[in-house]
């Protein structure tokens, strides 16, 4: 397989006076263009530290990410992250928010009237164009994460990062949003690296499932092809024999075979 | 304030239904007049508001007035003072010889001097402050010392800073710089430390450079702290010009009182003091009423 973005044997650990505790393990993982990976693991598996390796926001204590045979090590608009708690900056508006990013990203190549309308478009891309003149603090849970999303998908990044996009959500603004979220990636074809501890959204949306073995020293414990044709319709999954079978195999891997044993 | 409107709505639904055997019979509301809707209901508020510290005001005038009437009082009663300081009541902007003007005069002075002092409090404050919030380093070196000069009287500085410049104008401004300087830099470097780290991930992905960071993140998010430190700043610096003056002279307010106190007369002396605690309140409020402007987005997240 072609790999576009590629998490080499990726290390982690961290120090805190004499002692050291090694989150990650020898993580490699290869993703293709245009491709929807999740990792999925129990919370403090150290799914968000790989995150933000892959993001540049953490150093990897060894190994590296390559991002079309480059090495990446510092944070870039080439790997936009939507946050899990959105991460507006309150005193901005909705279109401010998105508009700090395009200014910067674009600064270069775009003109001013282009970079506005870019901004509207991307707004008008997670149905936000209504409330660009509404601070976060004045919208929803769920719309202040599709301006997020906004945010990143304006940067125009090769990697699009999630870091448990939908955790904050309530379940019905939750499904709204990933159906959202997989009908985008279905028009503009970004690849996508996901971090989730929910298994339906994960084989919902993705098209691999790395599924991470519990901390400390995590490692990669199994990768599940999801071989369900897109587009996907959520009343008809449910009743899917693949999806259902995509399911019940990460539910093991979970439950298990890698149960987490601090909250038994 | 709907009422009259709504009952007409009510009253056309039985009226419109017997349309067929009787004329429809239109209830015109009587129009709410513009005194009813608006002017009463504000009046009422601003009655609620003004007529307290009103009564008040006239509850200790008069208490003042009966304990400082008798004869052999040592401090004027409100009658008196009005009597003997009338020119200055009255007209704050008189003009009547170089040491004998308006007290407006001599407060727009004291303003000028703690302009100078505080703006360079404020500028000089927030930079020191971001410094000691963004590096460690800077904030063990220098955190120690600050929280040991701050603690040193306005007073204190003055004859230092009279030896350094040798004049009382840049001693003045010294004094109110040194004063206000303090809760300016320690705000700021904790509304600085306290930048949520999701703030500073997406200036790193975006890839704001340092001065854009500044400004769109750092100076934003850390504005209610910085604005809590230049509250503190102007009444401290409103305190310590009073002060300083009294001992430099010249023609602050300061020295009016000084001076008032040199030549006996008690009445002028009230009459500052009012002057004194009115600017201060209104300097008070002038910078919360920016803070809550510039702070409008941050304060409600």
């Amino acid at each position: 397989m072609n790999s576009y973005l590629k998490i080499d044997h990726v290390e982690k650990s961290f120090h805190s006076g004499a002692s050291e505790t090694r989150v990650l393990a020898e993580i490699t993982l290869a993703i293709a263009k245009g491709e929807y990976v999740s990792i999925i693991g129990h919370s403090g598996c150290g799914k968000s530290t790989l995150l933000n390796i892959v993001a540049g926001l953490l150093p990897a204590t060894t190994g590296g990410v390559l991002l079309e045979n480059r090495e990446v090590n510092e944070p870039g608009p080439d790997r936009a992250v939507v946050f899990q708690n959105h991460s507006l900056l309150p005193w901005l508006t909705v279109y401010d928010n998105v508009r700090l990013a395009v200014d910067k990203v674009f600064s270069g190549s775009k003109r001013r009237a282009e970079r506005d309308a870019w901004t509207l478009h991307n707004l008008d891309l997670v149905q936000m164009a209504h409330a660009r003149d509404k601070r976060p603090a004045e919208i929803s849970g769920g719309m202040k994460q599709r301006v997020g999303i906004a945010r990143a998908l304006a940067m125009e990044p090769k990697v699009l990062l999630l870091d448990e996009p939908f955790g904050a959500l309530d379940a019905l603004t939750r499904a709204h949003l990933q159906d959202s979220v997989m009908a985008l990636q279905q028009k503009l074809g970004n690849t996508v690296l996901m971090i989730t501890h929910d298994v339906d959204e994960a084989v919902f949306l993705s098209d691999r499932i790395v599924m991470m073995t519990n901390g400390p020293s995590a490692r990669i414990g199994e990768v599940l092809n999801v071989p369900l044709p897109r587009p996907r319709k959520r009343l008809e999954m449910a009743s899917n024999p693949v999806y259902l079978k995509c399911r019940q195999r990460v539910l093991e891997f979970l439950y298990e075979r890698h149960r987490f044993v601090e909250a038994a | 304030m709907n009422m009259p409107l709504r009952k007409t709505a009510t009253a056309d639904v039985p009226a419109a239904a017997a349309a067929a055997v009787a004329d429809v019979l239109r209830l015109t509301p009587p129009k709410p007049s513009y005194l009813k809707m608006r002017l009463v209901p504000q009046l009422t508020e601003l009655a609620a508001r003004v007529i307290p510290p009103l009564v008040m005001l006239t509850l200790i005038l008069t208490v003042w007035q009966i304990l400082c009437m008798k004869p052999g009082a040592t401090l004027p009663a409100p009658s008196k003072i009005w009597s003997e300081a009338y020119d200055l009541i009255v007209d704050p902007f008189f003009v009547a010889g170089p040491q004998d003007i308006g007290l407006g005069w001599r407060v727009l002075t004291s303003l000028q001097r703690v302009a100078i002092g505080y703006g360079l409090a404020g500028i000089i404050g927030i930079l020191l402050g971001t410094i000691i919030g963004q590096s460690v380093w800077a904030m063990r070196g220098l955190d120690p010392v600050f929280q040991v000069l701050r603690t040193i009287s306005p007073l204190a500085w003055l004859p230092i800073s009279l030896a350094a410049f040798r004049d009382s104008q840049p001693s003045a401004i010294f004094v109110i710089f040194i004063t206000s300087v303090w809760p300016i830099i320690i705000n700021t470097a904790v509304g600085i430390r306290n930048i949520p780290q999701d703030y500073r991930n997406v200036a790193a992905v975006v890839r704001l450079n340092h001065l854009e960071f500044f400004w769109k993140i750092m100076i934003p998010s850390a504005a209610p702290y910085i604005f809590t430190g230049l509250r503190i700043g102007i009444g401290l610096s409103w305190l310590a010009i009073v002060a300083a003056e009294m001992l430099t002279g010249g023609v602050g307010i300061g020295f009016f009182i000084w001076d008032a106190w040199n030549s006996s007369r008690l009445s002028d002396i009230v009459v500052a003091l009012v002057y004194i605690g009115m600017v201060g309140f209104i300097l008070d409020r002038l910078v919360a009423f920016i803070a809550t402007i510039v702070t409008r987005g941050t304060a409600a997240n």
